[in-house]
This record gives structure tokens, C-alpha cells and sequence, in this order.
């Protein structure tokens, strides 16, 4: 598992002694949260990725499958929280095929905490993971440090304080499917705006022991209001100093020719696969 | 190194030698400008239109305020896919040269083109293999899925995070300005002419805001079964 390259390492740690900044990684300065109620699980997420204060993605997917009735809410690194799902994904269906069994959630939530721990919290991961199994319904969070919990309601993200303000406030006890859903794109929406690093839309992932549904975009509180007028320029408004159109079938392939003499020297003569070559 | 050639001692410690001299020469200028995704400078811009797609660099390579060239294209062909990286130059020609490579490899090992969504899933793993020791640049893929003839743009983060955008994607020392030109500029279902100048205009103001990129432009427009190559006349200060 894992399996990192750090061949470039030395270099980058030279020029991080020299005060280099650390490269800004898209992160998922996120609101997640999770909810049980009598029947299932749900989890729900903002859609906002941002770098520094740049809004990198508007509409990124913040909801990772795992397997058919497990799936996961990321914040933090959010390359970390893509691979780290993927990964644990990936074991848990070979497990669930040695095994002949569905994978069940505190298998997932161990394996994730046993990655993370193993990385010392140098792999960004903050994770809510929920899902259904032969033994009921359950809902952890995971940190990036391996440390876990396993409660009835549940935030994380830089937008938690505010979703768990809709939580402390609202929750109480025999939720259904219908009030369980409420609660947490109520708690999402409290984060879109109240928390400057969540935004856009809100994602919801029921899970019941029959099946899990995925409700894309399930609130657009956000929509871009259409433009009245349109900024299209005219047809040759660019000055252009060069041009070369190439039709597909007379693309040259990416074929590098290399021609061998008698002593068996190879001689690199072109490289054909050059658009401009 | 050609096949057979013996290297005497004397290269090697010759090697050596230009080697030290050449990573202290790279420590001194990352100690003045220490961020090594502005070192050189540069820009890179990819739009979706209707049934088409564009993607875009500018040609300059500096040291920090000084420009070396005029003539180092971001933009990189591998068959049906385009790619686009902005960042450290010297990552820039490894990362192009690795993925001729990996791409090289999918292609005698599948006997078909590499796809964009597939090139997209090689950038992001190839990236995130390294993220504790990243190369320090921005990639930006754009292609036509020749299979569904859909068009595709992604970008990514330095450890391979894909961002799929169905508007546009910017990278570069130029992204901030790139971000909000796009932003006004692009609309849905543009046909190939009209896309050409929407990228074009986007990507030439956004330059002239930038110091650190400029000198020049390549803008690709591809569609399903033709490709036209363009080199905009622009600014040269």
C-alpha cells in the first residue's frame, strides 16, 4: 500500500533549506458532515475546492465511493482524500472477494486510520465514512493522524463549527430518512455560508441496507445568474503570425526514428511525432 | 550518453564538478525568488466548445525578471491528447519526456491511442506517486475522447488532485488573471472559430498583466479530425 517515490525528495528538501515555500496543494477547505437515523445513514458535503484563496474547482465531488454501501465524506488535502478512498476501496473489494462476505464499515474505517496512522498525519486525510452492513448502520470520522470516532452526528472540515451549530441545535432523537436529510444539507448550507473555504452546492449520500443514493447537486443555493449579453468576439479579432492545420489522418504518430549503422550505434536522426516538427 | 562510449574519469569528475556548480547557481536563485512555480514564468489555458476544445501557452522562459527565451513552448502533443505544464522548466521537459514515454508504452502495450480521460488518471497517478518529493509543476490536459468524440479538459495540483472542469482550466504564473478574464469571457457551445478567439483574447490580456509570461503564443484548436495550430502575434515586453 502506498508504494511513494521520493527520488525527488533530497532535491526538494535542498531548496526548502534554502526557503522555499512548500508547493500550495488544492485543498478541500470543506464542510462535510454525517447523521444516523432509524434505517440508514447520510452523509453530505459542500462542493468548493480551493488553493489558498483561489476557488480552484466550483463543483468538485466530494463524496468517494468505497464500496456499494460504503461511502465517504473527504476534507483536507484533497489529492490525499482521493488516493487514500481509492486505495482502501481497492482492498476492500479484494477482502470482500477472498472472503465471500460484504465488507463491513469498521473494516473500512481500520484500514483507513492504519494508512493514515502509518504516515504520521503527513497524508492529509480527514475523512467521514458511513455506510450499512450485516451488522447495521454505521457512521466514524478518521483523521489524518489515525485517531477515530463513532457517534449519532458528525462534522469536519473548516466549515464544522458551523454545521455542528445546525447539529447541537436541531438533532434529536428517531430521525427518519426524510428528517435525517434536512438536517445535513441544513448543516451544509450553514457552512456554504457561513465558512469562507466551503461554497457552491451540497452533495447527500443516503445509505440503507438495501442501497445507497447518491443526490448530486442536491441543493444549488448558488446558481450563476445568466449573462444578459454575450462577450463573443469577432471573427478575426486575433492577429495571427502563423498557421498549420493538420487533419487527423495525416497525423504523424509519436514514432521516434532512430537509424542503426554497421558498428550498431544508434544515431537518434528525428522525431517524427512533433506536431511542428 | 550514446551506446559503448567510455567515459573517461576526468568527464565524470568534470560532471560532477558542473554539477554542484549548477544546483548552487538553482539554490542561490530559489533563495532570492524561493518559489520555484515562478522561477521561470508561464502560462497555460484550455477551453471546452462545442464538439471542440482549445488549449493555449505562452513562449516565455526567464530567470526571475531576466527572459532566456522567447521560444519554449508548454504545450505537448501525444497523439489524440494535448497537455499542457506550467511551473519549474526543468520539470517541465522531465515530466514531458516521461510521459512520451509512459504514453509510448500504454500504446505498444494496448495498440490504440491513449484516450484523455485515460491520460488524465496516468497525470493524476504519476504525480501522486511522488508526493512527498512533487515536481513543481501545473498540468493541464485537453482532448476529444475519439471513441465518444466528446470533448475533455482537466487540470490538476503539483500532487496530481484532477480538477474536471466543464468551463476552462488556467495554470501558470498568469492563473489568477487567466481565472477571472475566463470568467467573463467564456460562454457554452462554442464553435471552433469563435472559441479560437475567446482563448486567444483571454490568454493575451491575461499576459500583459503578467511580467513573468508573454513573449508569444501557441493556441491549438482540435476538434474531432482536424487540428489548426495558430502563433498569435502579441506584446514583446
Amino acid at each position: 500500500m502506498g508504494g511513494f517515490d521520493f527520488s525527488n525528495h533530497t532535491r526538494n528538501a535542498a531548496l526548502m533549506s534554502a526557503g522555499m515555500p512548500a508547493p500550495k496543494a488544492t485543498s478541500t477547505g470543506t464542510t462535510i458532515v454525517g447523521c444516523l437515523y432509524d434505517g440508514g445513514v447520510v452523509i453530505a458535503a459542500d462542493t468548493r475546492a480551493t488553493s489558498g484563496p483561489i476557488v480552484a474547482d466550483k463543483n468538485c465531488e466530494k463524496l468517494h465511493y468505497i464500496s456499494p454501501q460504503i461511502w465517504c465524506a473527504g476534507a483536507g488535502t484533497a489529492a490525499d482524500t482521493e488516493f487514500t478512498t481509492a486505495i482502501v476501496s481497492s482492498n476492500l473489494e479484494l477482502h470482500a472477494l477472498s472472503t465471500g462476505r460484504k465488507p463491513r464499515v469498521v473494516t473500512c474505517m481500520t484500514m483507513l486510520k492504519q494508512h493514515l496512522f502509518k504516515y504520521q498525519g503527513h497524508i492529509g486525510a480527514y475523512l467521514v465514512v458511513a455506510g450499512c452492513d450485516p451488522t447495521g448502520s454505521h457512521l466514524y470520522t478518521v483523521h489524518a493522524h489515525g485517531s477515530t470516532d463513532r457517534l449519532p452526528y458528525v462534522t469536519m472540515g473548516s466549515g464544522s463549527l458551523a454545521a455542528m451549530s445546525v447539529f447541537e441545535t436541531e438533532w434529536k432523537k428517531g430521525l427518519d430518512r426524510e428528517g435525517a436529510v434536512n438536517l445535513c444539507s441544513q448543516a451544509i448550507l450553514a457552512g456554504i455560508f457561513n465558512d469562507l473555504g466551503s461554497g457552491s452546492n451540497c452533495d447527500v449520500c443516503v445509505i440503507t441496507p438495501e442501497k445507497a443514493t447518491l443526490m448530486r447537486n442536491y441543493i444549488t443555493p448558488n446558481v450563476r445568474v445568466p449573462k444578459e449579453l454575450n462577450y463573443r468576439f469577432e471573427r478575426g479579432t486575433t492577429a495571427v503570425l502563423q498557421e498549420k492545420i493538420i487533419q487527423k489522418d495525416e497525423l504523424r504518430r509519436y514514432i521516434t526514428v532512430t537509424e542503426v549503422d554497421a558498428k550498431g550505434e544508434a544515431t537518434l536522426t528525428t522525431d517524427v511525432m512533433q506536431v511542428d516538427a | 550518453m550514446s551506446a559503448g562510449k567510455i567515459y573517461h574519469i576526468a568527464d565524470y569528475l568534470l560532471l560532477a564538478q558542473l554539477k554542484s556548480i549548477v544546483t548552487a547557481e538553482l539554490l542561490k536563485e530559489i533563495k532570492n525568488e524561493s518559489n520555484p512555480f515562478t522561477l521561470n514564468g508561464g502560462a497555460c489555458l484550455a477551453m471546452a466548445g462545442k464538439d471542440c476544445v482549445a488549449i493555449a501557452c505562452d513562449l516565455r522562459l526567464g530567470q526571475q525578471a531576466l527572459t532566456l527565451s522567447n521560444n519554449f513552448p508548454k504545450v505537448f502533443n501525444y497523439g489524440d491528447v494535448w497537455l499542457g505544464l506550467t511551473g519549474l522548466a526543468t520539470d517541465v521537459q522531465t515530466m514531458h519526456s516521461l510521459f512520451r514515454y509512459k504514453v509510448n508504452l500504454y500504446r505498444l502495450r494496448e495498440e490504440r491511442e491513449i484516450e484523455p480521460e485515460t491520460m488524465a488518471n496516468l497525470v493524476s497517478s504519476t504525480l501522486y506517486e511522488r508526493r512527498f518529493g512533487p515536481y513543481f509543476v501545473s498540468p493541464v490536459v485537453a482532448g476529444i475522447n475519439q471513441r465518444t468524440g466528446k470533448p475533455f479538459i482537466c487540470g490538476f495540483d503539483s500532487i496530481g488532485c484532477i480538477d474536471f472542469a466543464k468551463d476552462f482550466i488556467v495554470s501558470g504564473t498568469a492563473s489568477d488573471q487567466l481565472f477571472g478574464v475566463a470568467e467573463g469571457l467564456w460562454e457554452p457551445d462554442l464553435e471552433p472559430e469563435e472559441l479560437f478567439e475567446t482563448v486567444s483574447q483571454t490568454l493575451l490580456n491575461s499576459l500583459d498583466r503578467d511580467a513573468l509570461a508573454g513573449w508569444g503564443a501557441h493556441v491549438y484548436i482540435i476538434t474531432k479530425d482536424k487540428v489548426t495550430k495558430r502563433l498569435l502575434k502579441s506584446r514583446q515586453d
